[in-house]
């Protein structure tokens, strides 16, 4: 029963339920959402990788952003949330409260420095630094956080596949295989954090201008192939780059991250990095931050892609409290089993009732 | 670039690094890991803004008022690294008594010409005994007087301002100083001699307080007083402060004077030449740097060599002595030597000591040929043809519309670029065309298109932003008929020498007697490696003939030398490419020498023999870079010592020596021609010896400081089709009484010709936009997402509303001034992905007089809700506020305010060509 259960919800290593006897450690993202500058680098790079069509070329007029969300052609999305400093007071507040609740765990200072300083010798006395910065309250601030796909621990996306296009890879992510997927779209209605979505191939062009699509066959600049969109009708969602994995090279967009916003690497070690990052972060006085997706125990126990946030979840347009639909699988199952019975034994009562 | 990881504290000013060069942002970023301070000063709050401790919004184009209040807070303090100041810089050196200051002279240096609106420098020149002092060994002539000038015995006669201007000097020591004739100077180390560098500059800035700062620049007395405790507690023996700007310092009509104060600054809290410490600049594209070193400008040469001038440089001897004078001290005393072997690398055998080395071949200056002359020339009918490359000034460049006429006046036009720009196209579908202004079938261009080849496609060096070259090798073959700059310019080369090959005309030697035999690779094209080893430099003679050079300091002046460029040499030292170094950092020290090459002598730290004190120790443990090795008897550290490797600290030149030679022990700052780090410059600077603020050439504010508004020896065109704003409190300048400024995002490059012709890149930013404070969106009635028609005197263009808390409205003398952001990266066209109105087409060319760059950060507009009027009806909604505000080409552009007669063009005024 405690294996079952540990297929739908609460701490469990997903590649070793997948039935992986031999796997790598499981990998995942830190996207430390206090160091990005917002150039997008990611967005470009996983487009250039995977090859995935331009995504409508509205001016959406939230700030500088004109990706608006994850989709099947965005597999990499930077929000861009301008505040004011009450609301940057009350984010202090909050993420205060965080702490006091015990969220942040203690500090792994060894794992912060290793990640965080640059390679190489560095010299004596140069790390040697004033310590806390400025922290007065700003008039203004600018969030800007990459988000991408949570490769959940427990993937609603992949419970709810029919077709079993949707699998957990031996690196403990989530994967669609575009061949197998016969698009019903179960996975987008069960995915609590809306990242998974069928490419319809005209994405952002209701006003009728043209798709730069990208060619299977690679048609690159030519116009006379733009518009020619691959995997119409499939679901879609970032692979973690299956394929470069499967290479030892990092994800694309991980690689192209000029200020290590994006971290990649062993999963644990990364919630270790946002771990110390978080309290140090705490200790310099930004009360604001706090972790997402760090939480073994939350509703789809734990992603694969751990965020340092700066505000709540909400504002970056993140459910607060995510949860697998699947999770309640058992309790429905009894439910319906105890329903099932009842009734049984009403008919039953019936037959019973009408002997007399 | 990465050494700013060292810096305790970072100060972005005129730059918005996060965006425009994310990648070296990594460095800021790490940076701050490790607890450093970074403060943006910026008009906008951008996204390096959201990632600094703290943003200080500014008024555009008043930064020397900042910087210069910064100066006066650090010497009322005494807050200026004593030591420092007095043994590295020319603080003690006095300056002549005909010096005036522009507290003197409200708002003008002496020497300034009324009749051509230009400065003589004679008088900015450092005292000599023939002042009055003592000194019992008379010079020769007067130091810091006009180097040219030798036989006419200093009086400047040969050098006046016109021609200075004309050619553009500051430039032209973008290495180094310019040339004094000897370095004999007068000095008071106690700094109290009231004509010493330090007294004048304290005088100078004296009245540059914090409540100046408020008053002009829009900057609170608090965050003047947080600005000013971050940089003077993170500067000294411990600690460094780093300044980083890029082109929102350069794009004014007094550009090269805010680095300058910038430097002033930095040589006052000693933080040139040490870790953590320096200006960076910021350059725009990926070989920028490169494109200075090796110039696509017109007045230098590689290397920084100057451009000869017809009536100056007419002889060889006039030219050299003009470089570098034997008698001054440091590397440009050795000019010769790199000019020659400049000429040996161009033409080889045919250049001979006989024939001064084919000197007469280069063609001599008869003024002013920057991009913008060249423009107003094209509309005069006198240039015939233009090659454009990687260059897309329809949209790019200032005053596109005039830009776009111009190049209809051309017989042809080559754009080599990866797709069609806008700059290919105007001529169909440019806004001349909808506006009527121009018709198609009148365009007399012949327009020819070349694909040019990606840095994938080509091997080849980028030169980047701190001087280092990195290779890059071809990944693939280039597409179609796209070809490489190299390939297309040998290939043209060779073929016009073909045509040329019979002919007995004189005119043409210069062209076939080019060194032209490049080693051609497999597929048939020219050996990029093999040019790299052509501008590294070979020995020509002797043992050693055909091997490259080592190092510059093996040129010779007798011809047994090539190279093409002497800052380059050992680039290819030993026959080895060491532009294509990649040792990865986590290999070597953050120092990182194995990664790729710095120019000179692969050194990441200028100047870095200023890391350590007067005794060759280094200042602090903390920030050790170079030092003297006693036991070894020579300089050591983290980095190529950038100072004769063997010379004690205690040494002391025999007065009069020149050259290296000539530099002390203690003289630092090596290409400078008296070793010393200048706060004051007595040459090289055409408006002015120290910083002063001036308003820009548009301002709707008065000058605070004196009655002269903008720098005086600046550059105007006084032209109809090159109208301004009243400014200040002048009638009709309330016709366009906001400031605008224009400005790059991250995911557009330039004038689009790489990112809107992408999908990828244009659905990141589809649209022009403006970004507007909540309060003038309010004033004005502007809807977010809706339309916006921002009018200058020139054009008016159309952009989307966004309204952000990120621009700040600033209160200037009790009086709110808004800004306007505007980002240039779209254009009019067919061809791209997006695009959209050019924000460039609103800005008018006014130029810094010191390298000819237009004010492009600073302008009044004024801006009204909804879509800019089309067709004919644009030109009269434009001249409707050219009416109303009163503008003639006389507005704005008297040189001297309140002289009308100032203005170039009119009766008074000598009559300037071109």
């Amino acid at each position: 029963m405690a294996f079952w259960r540990n297929q739908l919800s609460g701490p469990t290593d997903p590649a070793a339920d997948a039935a992986w006897d031999r796997h790598e450690p499981r990998k995942g993202f830190f996207t430390d959402t206090s160091i990005c500058i917002g150039c997008k680098a990611c967005e470009v790079a996983c487009k250039e990788w995977n090859g995935i069509p331009e995504d409508g070329l509205d001016l959406l007029n939230q700030s500088y952003d004109n990706t608006g969300a994850l989709g099947a052609s965005t597999w990499r999305h930077v929000a861009f949330v301008e505040q004011s400093s009450d609301r940057i007071e009350k984010a202090r507040e909050s993420g205060r409260r965080l702490v006091q609740l015990g969220m942040p765990t203690v500090r792994d200072s060894a794992t912060a420095t290793a990640t965080l300083e640059a390679p190489g010798e560095v010299r004596s006395g140069a790390a040697a630094g004033p310590g806390p910065t400025d922290t007065a309250v700003p008039d203004v601030r600018w969030l800007m956080a990459s988000d991408v796909c949570k490769h959940c621990t427990h993937a609603a996306c992949l419970d709810v596949c029919p077709t079993g296009s949707l699998f957990r890879t031996e690196f403990g992510t989530v994967v669609v295989q575009d061949d197998v997927c016969n698009g019903c779209g179960y996975c987008v209605a069960a995915c609590p954090f809306g990242v998974i979505e069928r490419r319809r191939g005209d994405e952002g062009h209701e006003g009728g201008r043209q798709s730069h699509g990208i060619t299977i066959n690679g048609g690159g600049a030519d116009p006379a192939h733009n518009g020619e969109v691959k995997n119409v009708g499939i679901a879609q969602k970032c692979t973690l780059c299956y394929d470069r994995l499967g290479d030892g090279q990092t994800p694309a967009c991980a690689k192209a991250c000029p200020t290590t916003s994006i971290k990649f690497g062993d999963l644990a070690d990364m919630r270790a990095t946002a771990q110390a990052r978080v309290t140090e972060l705490h200790e310099l006085g930004y009360t604001e931050a706090r972790l997402y997706g760090a939480d073994e125990n939350d509703g789809v126990g734990g992603t694969g892609s751990v965020f340092l946030l700066l505000d709540e979840p909400e504002v970056y347009g993140l459910p607060p409290d995510p949860r697998v639909t699947t999770a309640d699988l058992p309790d429905m199952f009894r439910k319906a089993g105890m329903a099932g019975l009842a009734m049984l034994g009403m008919a039953a009562a019936a037959f019973v009732g009408r002997k007399r | 670039m990465q050494d700013l990881s060292n810096a305790d504290c970072i100060v972005i000013q005129g730059s918005n690094m996060a965006e425009c060069h994310p990648v070296a942002y990594q460095w800021v970023t790490e940076a701050r890991l490790k607890g450093a301070k970074v403060i943006h000063v910026d008009p906008r709050f951008t996204r390096t803004s959201a990632t600094s401790d703290k943003h200080i919004p500014i008024r555009a184009g008043s930064d020397v008022v900042l910087l210069g209040a910064l100066i006066n807070h650090i010497l009322d303090n005494e807050l200026y690294f004593k030591e420092y100041v007095v043994a590295y810089t020319n603080a003690a050196t006095l300056v002549g008594e005909k010096f005036q200051d522009t507290e003197d002279l409200d708002g003008l240096f002496s020497g300034y010409d009324d009749e051509t609106g230009q400065y003589a420098p004679d008088t900015w020149a450092y005292a000599t005994s023939e002042d009055g002092e003592e000194d019992g060994d008379p010079s020769p002539g007067t130091i810091g007087g006009p180097a040219a000038g030798h036989e006419g015995g200093g009086d400047g006669a040969h050098e006046h301002g016109h021609s200075k201007s004309e050619r553009a000097a500051g430039d032209e020591h973008g290495s180094g100083g310019p040339a004094l004739e000897h370095a004999r100077v007068l000095r008071d180390e106690t700094l109290q001699d009231p004509r010493c560098v330090f007294q004048i500059l304290r005088r100078h800035y004296s009245r540059y307080t914090p409540e100046m700062v408020a008053d002009t620049c829009g900057v609170s007395v608090d965050d003047f007083a947080y600005l000013a405790k971050a940089v003077t507690e993170n500067s000294g023996r411990d600690r460094t402060t780093a300044f980083v700007y890029a082109v929102g310092w350069t794009q004014h009509t007094l550009g090269a004077q805010f680095i300058r104060t910038a430097a002033i600054v930095q040589l006052l809290l000693g933080n040139m030449g040490r870790p953590g410490g320096g200006i960076m600049a910021l350059r725009g594209h990926a070989s920028i740097q490169g494109s200075t070193d090796i110039p696509t400008l017109y007045n230098i040469l590689p290397g920084y060599l100057a451009m000869p001038v017809a009536g100056l440089h007419d002889t060889w001897d006039e030219y050299v002595n003009a470089i570098g004078s034997k008698e001054q001290k440091g590397f440009w005393a050795n000019a010769d030597t790199y000019a020659v072997s400049l000429l040996k690398a161009w033409w080889g055998k045919a250049a001979t000591a006989e024939n001064d080395w084919c000197f007469d071949y280069l063609p001599r200056l008869s003024g002013a040929h920057g991009t913008y002359q060249t423009t107003m020339a094209m509309l005069d009918d006198q240039v015939e043809g233009y090659f454009l490359l990687g260059q897309n000034p329809a949209v790019g460049s200032a005053h596109g519309r005039m830009q776009r006429q111009a190049m209809s006046h051309l017989k042809w036009l080559v754009v080599r670029d990866f797709a069609m720009i806008e700059s290919a196209t105007f001529w169909k579908d440019g806004p001349e065309i909808a506006t009527g202004e121009m018709r198609p079938e009148d365009i007399q261009t012949e327009v020819f298109f070349l694909p040019a080849a990606a840095h994938t496609e080509k091997a080849g060096s980028f030169t980047q932003t701190q001087r280092m070259l990195q290779w890059h090798h071809k990944a693939v073959a280039p597409p179609g008929d796209a070809q490489s700059e190299l390939e297309f310019f040998y290939e043209l080369g060779r073929r016009v020498r073909e045509i040329l090959a019979d002919s007995d005309d004189p005119r043409d030697r210069p062209l076939l007697d080019l060194t032209w035999d490049y080693p051609l690779d497999a597929d048939g094209e020219i050996d990029a490696e093999a040019v790299l080893a052509e501008v590294n430099g070979r020995h020509l003679t002797g043992d050693k003939a055909g091997q490259p050079l080592s190092a510059f300091t093996e040129m010779k002046a007798d011809g047994s030398t090539s190279g093409g460029c002497w800052i380059y040499t050992g680039v290819y030292a030993g026959g080895v490419n060491k532009a294509a170094n990649r040792r990865p950092g986590r290999e070597q020290d953050l120092t990182a020498l194995d990664w790729g090459w710095a120019w000179p002598a692969n050194r990441r730290i200028l100047y870095n023999r200023a890391s350590a004190d007067p005794e060759g120790n280094p200042w602090s443990e903390r920030k050790k870079y170079v030092w003297w090795d006693a036991d070894e008897q020579k300089w050591v550290g983290h980095d190529v010592p950038d100072f004769p490797v063997a010379k004690a600290p205690s040494y002391r030149p025999e007065p009069g020596t020149g050259g290296p030679d000539g530099l002390a022990g203690d003289d630092p700052f090596i290409m400078q021609a008296d070793g010393k780090g200048w706060l004051y410059t007595p040459k090289g600077m055409l408006d002015g010896p120290l910083p002063t603020h001036y308003e820009p050439q548009e301002s709707p504010v008065r000058n605070p400081l004196y009655h002269q508004q903008s720098n005086p020896a600046r550059r105007v065109f006084p032209r109809k089709d090159n109208l301004w704003s009243p400014s200040g409190d002048e009638p009709g300048a309330d016709v366009y009484p906001y400031v605008f400024t224009t400005y790059r995002l991250t995911e557009h490059h330039t004038a689009g010709g790489m990112s809107r012709f992408l999908p990828y890149l244009s659905e990141l930013q589809p649209e022009f936009f403006c970004e507007v404070s909540p309060e003038l969106a309010k004033e004005r009635g502007l809807e977010p997402g809706g339309w916006a028609t921002i009018v200058s005197a020139r054009t008016a263009v159309e952009a989307r509303v966004l309204v952000t808390e990120r621009m700040t409205p600033l209160v200037i003398r009790g009086r709110t001034v808004h800004q306007v952001g505007l980002p240039y990266h779209w254009g009019v066209g067919s061809a791209a992905v997006v695009s959209g109105d050019a924000a460039n087409d609103l800005l008018g060319v006014a130029l810094d007089p010191n390298v000819q760059i237009q004010e492009s950060k600073a302008g009044s507009c004024d801006i009204v809700p909804g879509r800019r009027p089309t067709g004919e009806a644009l030109l009269r909604f434009v001249a409707e506020y050219q009416s109303r505000a009163g503008s003639t080409a006389m507005t704005g552009n008297e040189l001297r305010t309140g002289h009308p007669e100032s203005v170039p063009g009119t009766a008074t005024t000598t009559k300037k060509e071109g």
